[in-house]
């Protein structure tokens, strides 16, 4: 086996994801990753010198709309469709870490 | 031991958008939670977002104003990391290709000048609001994918007192565009720091903390002052700093440890596949610049060199664009620049305070301004009797009318008013004696007297003038 990934971090990546493993699973899902990523080392055999990176592959560009606002009258079915709901507000277990991002 | 500090500002401007930044619910508040969203803002599988292009351009704006260069092959990023208060479990960013980079703005410390860079500015939505209560957290999506702008600075910050200067100059001239209210008592502006500190001479930067709870430029700025001692103090120990999250009490004006930072957070960053790239054309940066209003630094260099303000009240003028247009326009009716920017700071600002409001929101007009203080000018009505024309002009009032109404003509006329003070002189002989033995006293007695006579419309020059004329025969 090629060590492309190792088991350690097939972990951080399953944490990321919120997955929990048992060693089993770890060790089986280690050379299938392996096995993938090297899947797509073939495309490192294409010559790629003088070509600019793309962020796309889609050949559409500058597509916006306008700023207007539109209120699809949706909010009603969504809070239906929510595990849980309160007063409006999506209700959740109580969360505990305060790292809020943007 | 000396030091050196370097602080990063990293700064969130809420963009006043009609809709959302990839979708078209509105973007309003004071509604009920979750009306403003649709199932782009909760991330439900299968829906595609659109890039607004107001949001766009705004970003453009920015960046102009901040005298950045303009990204033009520009795109979002997918910034990965899971909380409830981000349905996707992503959010759309940029960070590769950030619309504006390298900018600058001129900061003014003590009367020394200084430019601070902006590393980067980038277009990005924001995330819902929880409510934390004792079992259970709530979420309202309301504010999901409203637009922000963010602002990266360079590590040109050096002082706490400088970071605030910073923050005024940046939220002035985000203020003076028109995009955003950038108001940190509303939440459309948020600031989050870090600073670090190093032994001058040392090249390596010193470990970085990052502040929280920062609710004003004050607090900001005392936050710093306290973390930029506390970071010194641990080095002068022979300690290490920690690179950790701090909050900062506003009851105590110390800083408290939230969390230790535990290895570089992994947001996996990949171009967002939902939205086409953006090439932004030399025409459209052409248009946005050309209609961006006059800068306030500009305006401040206008007023203290053709209009003779001060440097102190050419900034309070210059502290909101509305403030600033207002001020034009009642100087462009020919009103005193000098009357009109001290009744803008003085008058006008308490009543905007005593009230609550935004100047913008009252009766108040420049023409109504403007007319008034003419009316000092030419010696119609005493400043005194301006307070009450003050009061009227609040209320919408039209100064000359008002004062026409209510008779608050102040007589200038010598023809009228030496009768006047011929009968007062005439009745208060004992004064004349007193005056012409030295007490000078006399004098406010009987301008007191003439006053009286007149209902206190006399004008206070001419009668003083007259009076002194006719005690010295």
């Amino acid at each position: 086996m090629a060590n492309r990934i190792n088991r350690d971090q097939v972990q951080h990546v399953a944490g990321l994801a919120k997955l929990e493993f048992t060693d089993a699973q770890l060790d089986a899902f280690t050379p299938q990753l392996d096995d993938i990523i090297g899947l797509f080392e073939t495309l490192s055999e294409v010559d790629t010198d003088g070509v600019e990176a793309t962020s796309s592959v889609s050949d559409q560009l500058n597509v916006m709309r306008e700023d207007v606002a539109d209120d699809w009258g949706q909010s009603h079915a969504l809070l239906k469709n929510a595990p849980d709901a309160a007063r409006g507000f999506i209700k959740v277990p109580a969360i505990i870490d305060e790292s809020e991002d943007n | 031991m000396n030091f050196e500090t370097t602080i990063g500002l990293e700064v969130h401007i809420e963009l006043k958008t009609n809709s959302k930044i990839f979708s078209p619910s509105p973007v309003a508040y004071g509604a009920d939670p979750n009306a403003n969203t649709n199932v782009i803002d909760w991330g439900y599988p299968g829906v595609l977002p659109t890039t607004n292009k107001g949001v766009v351009a705004d970003g453009i704006i920015a960046a102009l104003a901040l005298h950045a260069t303009v990204e033009q092959h520009t795109h979002f990023d997918r910034k990965n990391y899971f909380y409830p208060d981000n349905p996707k479990a992503y959010q759309i960013t940029q960070s590769d290709k950030p619309i504006g980079h390298d900018g600058w703005v001129e900061v003014d410390v003590d009367g020394v000048k200084k430019k601070i860079g902006i590393s980067e500015m980038h277009i990005e939505e924001d995330a819902g609001k929880n409510t934390h209560e004792r079992d259970y957290s709530y979420v309202d999506l309301n504010r999901q994918g409203t637009p922000l702008i963010e602002i990266v600075s360079k590590p040109d910050i050096a002082s706490p007192a400088e970071a605030y200067a910073y923050l005024e100059a940046l939220r002035q001239r985000i203020q003076f565009t028109g995009i955003s209210d950038v108001k940190m008592e509303e939440g459309s502006m948020r600031v989050d720091v870090n600073i670090s500190v190093r032994p001058v001479g040392q090249e390596k930067f010193g470990t970085k903390t990052e502040l929280k709870n920062l609710n004003s430029f004050n607090y900001v700025q005392r936050g710093l002052e306290y973390e930029e001692k506390r970071q010194q103090q641990v080095l002068m120990s022979g300690g290490a700093v920690q690179q950790e999250t701090r909050r900062f009490d506003e009851k105590t004006g110390e800083t408290i440890l939230m969390r230790v930072k535990a290895g570089a957070d992994d947001y996996r960053y990949f171009p967002e596949p939902d939205l086409p790239a953006l090439n932004i054309s030399d025409d459209w940066i052409k248009e946005l610049g050309d209609a961006m209003p006059e800068m306030p630094t500009k305006r401040r260099e206008r007023y203290v060199n053709d209009l003779g303000l001060t440097d102190y009240d050419a900034m309070v003028i210059t502290q909101t664009k509305e403030m600033s247009d207002f001020f034009d326009a009642t100087v462009a009716l020919k009103a005193d620049p000098k009357m009109a920017a001290n009744y803008l700071q003085g008058d006008v600002n308490a009543y905007l305070n005593d009230n609550h409001v935004d100047l913008q929101a009252t009766k108040l007009t420049p023409a109504n301004l403007a007319g008034m203080i003419n009316l000092i000018s030419d010696g119609t009505i005493s400043s005194k009797m301006a307070k009450k024309v003050f009061k009227a002009i609040t209320n919408g009032e039209e100064p000359k009318a008002f004062v026409e109404k209510h008779g608050l003509v102040q007589l200038s006329d010598p023809a009228k008013l030496q009768p006047i003070i011929d009968d007062v002189l005439q009745a208060n002989p004992q004064s004349i004696e007193d005056f012409n033995n030295g007490k000078k006293r006399a004098v406010g007695f009987l301008v007191g007297q003439i006053m009286k006579q007149t209902h206190g419309q006399a004008n206070p020059q001419v009668v003083n003038k007259l009076l002194m004329a006719a005690l010295q025969q």
